[in-house]
C-alpha cells in the first residue's frame, strides 16, 4: 500500500514534468527539420510558469462552466495518467480502471473543453467544439478497436495486464497484427493531439483552428491549466502506443538495476514517437477538414484488418 | 415479513387508482386536482419503490408467490399479479421514476392552470402508472393484454394532451397505429404460447420454448420482437418515438423515454430469457445486429436535431440499442453454453436500462423546466440558461455526463459492462461470427463519442453563451418542486454512478432466475470499492476511486496556483469579436452550425438538402436579404414507410369495392364468413 502511494506520487511527478518536455522537444525538432532555429526545448515549462503569472480575463458572458472546465480537463489527463503503465508494468492506479477508463476519462476531458469552448459565446470557439467532438467521435471506434485487438489477445481490459501479456521476445511482436493496430492508433494519436494532417498546433489562423480556437478566452492560470492538460493527455497517448505496442523493457518489479532499464527504454521509445510525429508533421500539409474522415477510416479498416489477421496469424 | 412487499404494492396500485379518481373529481379546480392527483401519484409511487426493492433485497423466492388482485369470472383470464425478481426491478424503475416526476409535476401542472384541464392530465398519469406498473407484474398473458392496451391508450390521449396543434394530432394517430401494429403482433404471439401450453397463466409459459417445434419457436420469436420492437422503438419500427414523445406535455415525455418504452425491453426479456428456453444463434445475431444499428442511427439522427425534446426522443432510440447490444449478446452466450457471460451480458442490459430511465427523466424534465422558462423547443433561440437557470443547469448537466457514458456516472458503468461482455465473447466461438463483438464495441464507441457530441451540442447551446431570443433573456428558475424532482434522479444518478457494486447485488435474482447465475460477487472485488469482470483479471474499472482520486489530485493545480498566481487578478471582459464593438448573439454558433462536420461526413445517410435565397439590388456580394434553410431526410420515412403508406391507400381504395352501401351485400359477406369458419372449423 505505502509503495503504491509513492508509485502515486512519482507517477504523477513524471506525467506534471515529462509531458511539457515531449510538447518541447516535438516543436524544438520540428523547427530544426524546417531548418529553423526553434524554440528550446524548456519553452513549454516557460510558458505555462508565464500563464500561471498572468492576470485573467474572463467573458462577461460565459458561466461557472467556463471556470469548472480548466480543472476537468487537467485532472481527468493527469488522472488517466496515472492508470497508464509507464516505467513498471503495474500502473499504480490499474486497479480504478483500465484502458475503457482511460478513454473515458480523456472524452470526459474532451467534453469540458468543448463546453468552455462554447461558453464566451465566440463563434470560433465553438467551431472549435464542433469540430473537435466531430473529430473525436470518428477517430474512437478506430481507437477503440485498435485497443481491442490487443485486449481480446491479453483476455484483459486492464493495462497492466495488456502489457504483461505481451511480455515476451521482442521479435515476437512483430508481427501484421500488432503492426496494423499501431499504424491505427498512430493515427489517432496524431487526431487527438491535434497534430498536423487534422489539426496545426503552431497555427494563427481562427478559421483553421480545432484545439487552439477553444482556448481563445481562456488566459492566465487557467490556460496554464488547458495547455498543461493537453501535453498530457498526449504524453498519456504516447505512453499507450509505446508501452502497450511495444512492451520491451518494462520494469516488472521495483529493484533499481530494472527501473533504469526501463526508464532509459521509456524515453528512447518516447523520442522514437516523438520523432515521427515530428517527420509526419513536417511531410504532410494540413488535411482539409472533410478530408479528414478518410484518414480516420483508414486507421478504422486497419483495425478491423488488424483483428481479422488475427484469424490468419493466431493471437497476438 | 413475506406479505409486506405484496401488501405494500397493492398499496400503490390502490394510490394510483385514487390519484386516477382524485383528478377526476377535481375537473372544475385545479389547484385541489394537481395537489390531490400528483400528491397521490408521489405516494403510491414511493410504496412502490419499498415494495420493489425489498422484494429484490429479499432474493424474492418468497415474495414471489402469485396472488389475485380481484377474483375473475371469466375462464382462463385470471387478474393475478406476481411480484418476481424481473418484475420487480422494472417496478422499481417505474415508481422510482414515477416519484420524482410527480414530484415534479406538482410545479410543472402549474403551467397549465386556465389553459388546459389540469384534473384530466393527473387522472390519465395516474393510471397510466397503474397500468405500467401492471404489466411490469401481470402473471397472465390476458391480464397483461389488457394491462397493456390500457397503457397504450392512456399514452395516447397524454400524447394528445395538447391537441390544438396539428402537430400534435397527426403524432397521437401515428403512435396509435404503429403501438396496435405492435399489440397485434402480441396477440398473434400470446396465442402460440397458448397453444403450446394449454393456459394463459405465465408460470406455464416457464421455458415452454424446449416444448414447442421450432419453426413455430421461430415465428413467435418474430411476433414478439417486433411486437416489444415497435414499443421500444428499435430501428426500422422507431418513427413514432420522436414525433410522439416531444409533443407531450414534458412530465409525460419522461415518463414515456424513461418507463414506457422499457416495457418493450421488459417484455423481450420476460419472453425470451424466461418462455424460450435455449436460443438458436441467430436470435441473438439478429438483436445484437438490431440493437447496433439502432444505437448507432439513433444518436445519428438525434445530432441533426435542434428541438429539444426530439433530440432527447432519438437518444432513446440510441440506448434502447445499446440495451439491445446487452440482451443480444447475452442471447448468443446462452446459445454457446456460457451462462456466466450471458449472465454478465445480460445485468449490462439490465443497468443500462435503469440507466437510461433515470437520466433520460432527468434530462427531459430539464428540458420542461426550459421549456416552461423560455416558451420553445427550439434551441437555436435559446442560450445563456446556465445563468439564468442555475439548478435546472447543473441538473442537465449531469444528465448529459451520464448520457454520454462518460466516468464516473452511471451511463459509463453500465457501457463497461457491455465492453466487457463483448470482448469477453470473443473466446466463446471460433467461427468467424464472433468478429460482430469487437465491431458491436467499436460502434458502441462511435455511439458514445457521437452522443457526447451531441450533449456537448444540447448543453452548450441550450445553457451556455448569451440568450439568442428575448424568452431566453427573461427566463426565470423552475419552481421548488420541480427542482426537487430532477434533484431525486440527479442523486440516483450519482448512486448508480458511484456504488455499482451495491446495486448489482439487487440484479442478483434476476440473472439466478433467468440465466442460472448469480454475478454480484464476481463482479465485487476490494470490498465493493471495485467493479471487476468475469474473467480472471478481465479488467477492473472503481468509479468511485476515480471520483476520490480527481478530489485528491485537487491540490495539484490549487498548491500551482499559490505559488505562481497569488498577485495575479482576474477581469472580466467582453469576448473578443475581431475588434467589432461588441459581440451579439447573432455571431454565436448555433446547433445547426454545429451538426454540420457529422452531416457532411454522414451525408450519404441524411441527404442534407438546403436552399438559399438572396435578394440584391446591384451586386450579389451584397445581399439586402438571405433566405437559408436546410434539412435532412429521415431516410426510413421517404424510403419504407410512404411507399408502405401508399401501397396501403391503393389496396384501400381497391377494397372499397366491397363496401357498396346495400345491406344485402353485408348480409351476403357474414354468410360467406361464417360458411369459411365453419369449414374451417371441421
Amino acid at each position: 500500500m505505502n509503495l503504491n502511494l509513492i508509485a502515486i506520487v512519482l507517477q504523477t511527478a513524471l506525467l506534471l514534468l515529462l509531458a511539457p518536455l515531449m510538447s518541447g522537444i516535438i516543436r524544438n525538432w520540428k523547427a530544426r527539420l524546417q531548418n529553423r532555429r526553434g524554440p528550446p526545448i524548456w519553452q513549454t515549462y516557460s510558458d505555462i510558469i508565464k500563464f500561471l503569472r498572468k492576470d485573467m480575463v474572463i467573458s462577461e458572458h460565459a458561466s461557472w462552466v467556463f471556470s469548472f472546465a480548466p480543472y476537468v480537463v487537467f485532472l481527468s489527463a493527469l488522472l488517466a495518467g496515472l492508470m497508464v503503465p509507464m516505467l513498471t508494468a503495474q500502473a499504480p492506479l490499474s486497479l480504478f480502471g483500465g484502458v475503457l477508463a482511460v478513454v473515458g476519462l480523456l472524452a470526459l476531458g474532451r467534453f469540458f473543453l468543448a463546453l468552455g469552448g462554447l461558453d464566451p459565446g465566440s463563434a470560433f470557439g465553438g467551431m472549435g467544439s464542433s469540430r473537435e467532438m466531430t473529430i473525436a467521435a470518428i477517430a474512437e471506434p478506430a481507437m477503440m478497436l485498435a485497443i481491442f485487438t490487443v485486449a481480446i489477445g491479453a483476455g484483459s481490459t486492464d493495462l497492466s495486464h495488456m502489457v504483461q501479456a505481451s511480455q515476451g521476445p521482442a521479435w515476437k511482436l512483430f508481427n501484421p497484427t500488432h503492426a496494423m493496430a499501431f499504424v491505427a492508433l498512430f493515427i489517432v494519436l496524431l487526431a487527438e493531439t491535434g497534430r498536423i494532417p487534422v489539426d496545426n498546433p503552431a497555427t494563427h489562423l481562427e478559421l483553421t483552428m480545432i484545439h487552439e480556437a477553444m482556448l481563445l478566452e481562456y488566459s492566465g492560470r487557467y490556460l496554464a491549466l488547458m495547455e498543461w492538460g493537453a501535453s498530457i493527455k498526449q504524453l498519456v497517448l504516447m505512453t499507450l502506443l509505446a508501452n502497450v505496442f511495444l512492451p520491451v523493457d518494462i520494469a516488472t518489479d521495483t529493484s533499481p538495476a530494472e527501473l533504469g532499464v526501463s526508464a532509459l527504454a521509456f524515453g528512447a521509445k518516447l523520442l522514437v514517437l516523438a520523432a515521427e510525429v515530428v517527420l509526419v508533421e513536417t511531410t504532410t500539409a494540413k488535411l482539409r477538414l472533410f478530408r479528414v474522415p478518410d484518414l480516420l477510416s483508414a486507421a478504422f479498416v486497419l483495425a478491423t484488418l488488424a483483428l481479422l489477421s488475427t484469424f490468419l496469424f493466431g493471437q497476438p | 415479513m413475506n406479505l409486506q412487499p405484496a401488501t405494500l404494492l397493492t398499496a400503490s396500485l390502490a394510490g394510483y387508482a385514487v390519484g386516477a379518481v382524485a383528478g377526476l373529481l377535481f375537473l372544475r379546480r385545479e389547484r385541489a386536482a394537481n395537489s390531490f392527483a400528483f400528491g397521490c401519484a408521489s405516494v403510491a409511487a414511493l410504496c412502490g419503490v419499498i415494495s420493489c426493492a425489498s422484494a429484490l433485497v429479499t432474493g424474492a423466492a418468497a415474495a414471489s408467490q402469485s396472488f389475485a388482485l380481484f377474483p375473475s369470472l371469466i375462464p382462463y383470464v385470471q387478474f393475478t399479479v406476481r411480484l418476481d425478481p424481473l418484475g420487480a426491478f422494472f417496478g422499481l424503475i417505474v415508481s422510482l421514476l414515477g416519484m420524482a416526476i410527480s414530484i415534479y409535476s406538482l410545479g410543472y401542472a402549474r403551467g397549465f392552470y386556465g389553459r388546459k384541464n389540469v384534473g384530466v392530465l393527473g387522472a390519465f398519469f395516474n393510471v397510466l402508472l397503474l397500468a405500467v406498473t401492471l404489466v411490469f407484474l401481470a402473471d397472465n398473458a390476458f391480464f397483461f393484454l389488457i394491462a397493456w392496451e390500457i397503457m397504450a391508450l392512456t399514452a395516447y390521449c397524454l400524447v394528445s394532451f395538447e391537441h390544438e396543434h396539428e402537430e400534435t394530432r397527426n403524432a397521437g394517430v401515428l403512435y396509435f397505429v404503429m403501438s396496435h401494429l405492435g399489440t397485434g403482433c402480441l396477440i398473434l404471439g400470446f396465442l402460440l404460447l397458448f397453444q403450446a401450453s394449454g393456459g394463459y397463466g405465465f408460470d406455464g409459459f416457464h421455458a415452454l420454448g424446449e416444448k414447442m417445434p421450432p419453426g413455430k419457436r421461430d415465428a413467435v420469436f418474430l411476433l414478439f420482437l417486433v411486437g416489444f420492437g415497435v414499443k421500444a422503438g428499435v430501428v426500422p419500427l422507431h418513427i413514432w418515438l420522436p414525433a410522439a414523445h416531444p409533443v407531450a406535455p414534458s412530465n409525460v415525455s419522461a415518463l414515456m423515454s424513461g418507463v414506457l418504452i422499457k416495457t418493450g425491453i421488459y417484455g423481450m426479456t420476460r419472453v425470451f430469457f424466461d418462455f424460450l428456453g435455449t436460443p438458436p444463434n441467430w436470435w441473438g445475431v439478429t438483436v445484437l445486429t438490431i440493437g447496433t444499428v439502432s444505437a448507432v442511427l439513433g444518436v445519428l439522427y438525434a445530432l441533426m436535431e435542434h428541438d429539444l425534446k426530439r433530440l432527447l426522443a432519438y437518444h432513446s432510440i440510441e440506448n434502447i440499442g445499446i440495451i439491445l447490444m446487452g440482451l443480444g449478446a447475452s442471447l448468443m452466450f446462452l446459445h454457446s453454453g456460457h451462462p456466466v457471460l450471458a449472465s454478465l451480458a445480460l445485468i449490462a442490459g439490465l443497468y443500462h436500462t435503469i440507466n437510461h430511465a433515470v437520466f433520460k427523466a432527468l434530462l427531459f424534465l430539464g428540458a420542461g423546466a426550459v421549456l416552461h422558462a423560455t416558451h420553445t423547443r427550439n434551441m437555436e433561440e435559446m442560450g445563456g440558461l446556465a445563468k439564468r437557470m442555475r439548478w435546472t443547469a447543473l441538473f442537465f448537466l449531469v444528465g448529459a455526463v451520464a448520457i454520454s457514458a462518460l466516468p464516473p456516472l452511471n451511463g459509463f458503468v453500465s457501457e463497461w459492462l457491455t465492453y466487457q461482455s463483448l470482448l469477453q465473447g470473443f473466446g466463446t466461438t471460433r467461427n468467424l461470427i464472433r468478429l460482430m463483438f469487437p465491431l458491436s464495441g467499436a460502434m458502441l464507441a462511435l455511439t458514445g463519442a457521437l452522443a457526447a457530441a451531441c450533449f456537448v451540442k444540447a448543453f452548450g447551446i441550450t445553457f451556455l453563451a448569451q440568450p439568442r431570443s428575448e424568452h431566453a433573456r427573461h427566463a426565470h428558475e423552475a419552481p421548488f418542486t420541480m427542482l426537487l424532482g430532477q434533484g431525486i434522479l440527479t442523486a440516483a444518478c450519482v448512486f448508480l454512478g458511484l456504488f455499482p457494486t451495491l446495486f448489482l447485488k439487487l440484479l442478483d435474482p434476476i440473472t439466478q432466475q433467468l440465466t442460472g447465475q448469480q454475478l454480484s460477487a464476481q463482479l465485487n472485488a476490494s470490498n465493493g470499492l471495485v467493479l471487476s469482470g468475469v474473467a480472471a483479471q478481465g479488467g477492473t474499472v472503481s468509479t468511485l476511486g476515480i471520483t476520490l482520486m480527481l478530489l485528491c489530485l485537487l491540490p495539484v493545480p490549487l498548491v500551482l496556483w499559490l505559488c505562481f498566481a497569488r498577485r495575479a487578478g482576474t477581469r472580466i471582459g467582453p469576448t473578443w469579436a475581431c475588434g467589432q464593438a461588441s459581440l451579439t448573439p447573432q455571431m454565436e454558433y448555433t446547433a445547426t452550425g454545429f451538426s454540420k462536420p457529422v452531416r457532411m461526413i454522414f451525408k450519404a445517410l441524411f441527404r442534407p438538402h438546403r436552399e438559399v435565397q438572396r435578394e440584391y439590388d446591384f451586386s450579389p456580394r451584397f445581399a439586402k436579404k438571405l433566405r437559408f434553410e436546410s434539412h435532412v431526410e429521415e431516410i426510413f420515412q421517404t424510403r419504407m414507410y410512404r411507399p408502405l403508406n401508399l401501397l396501403v391507400l391503393r389496396l384501400s381504395r381497391r377494397l372499397r369495392a366491397l363496401q357498396a352501401g346495400s345491406l344485402q351485400a353485408y348480409l351476403i359477406y357474414i354468410f360467406i364468413t361464417l360458411l369459411l369458419l365453419l369449414l374451417f372449423a371441421l
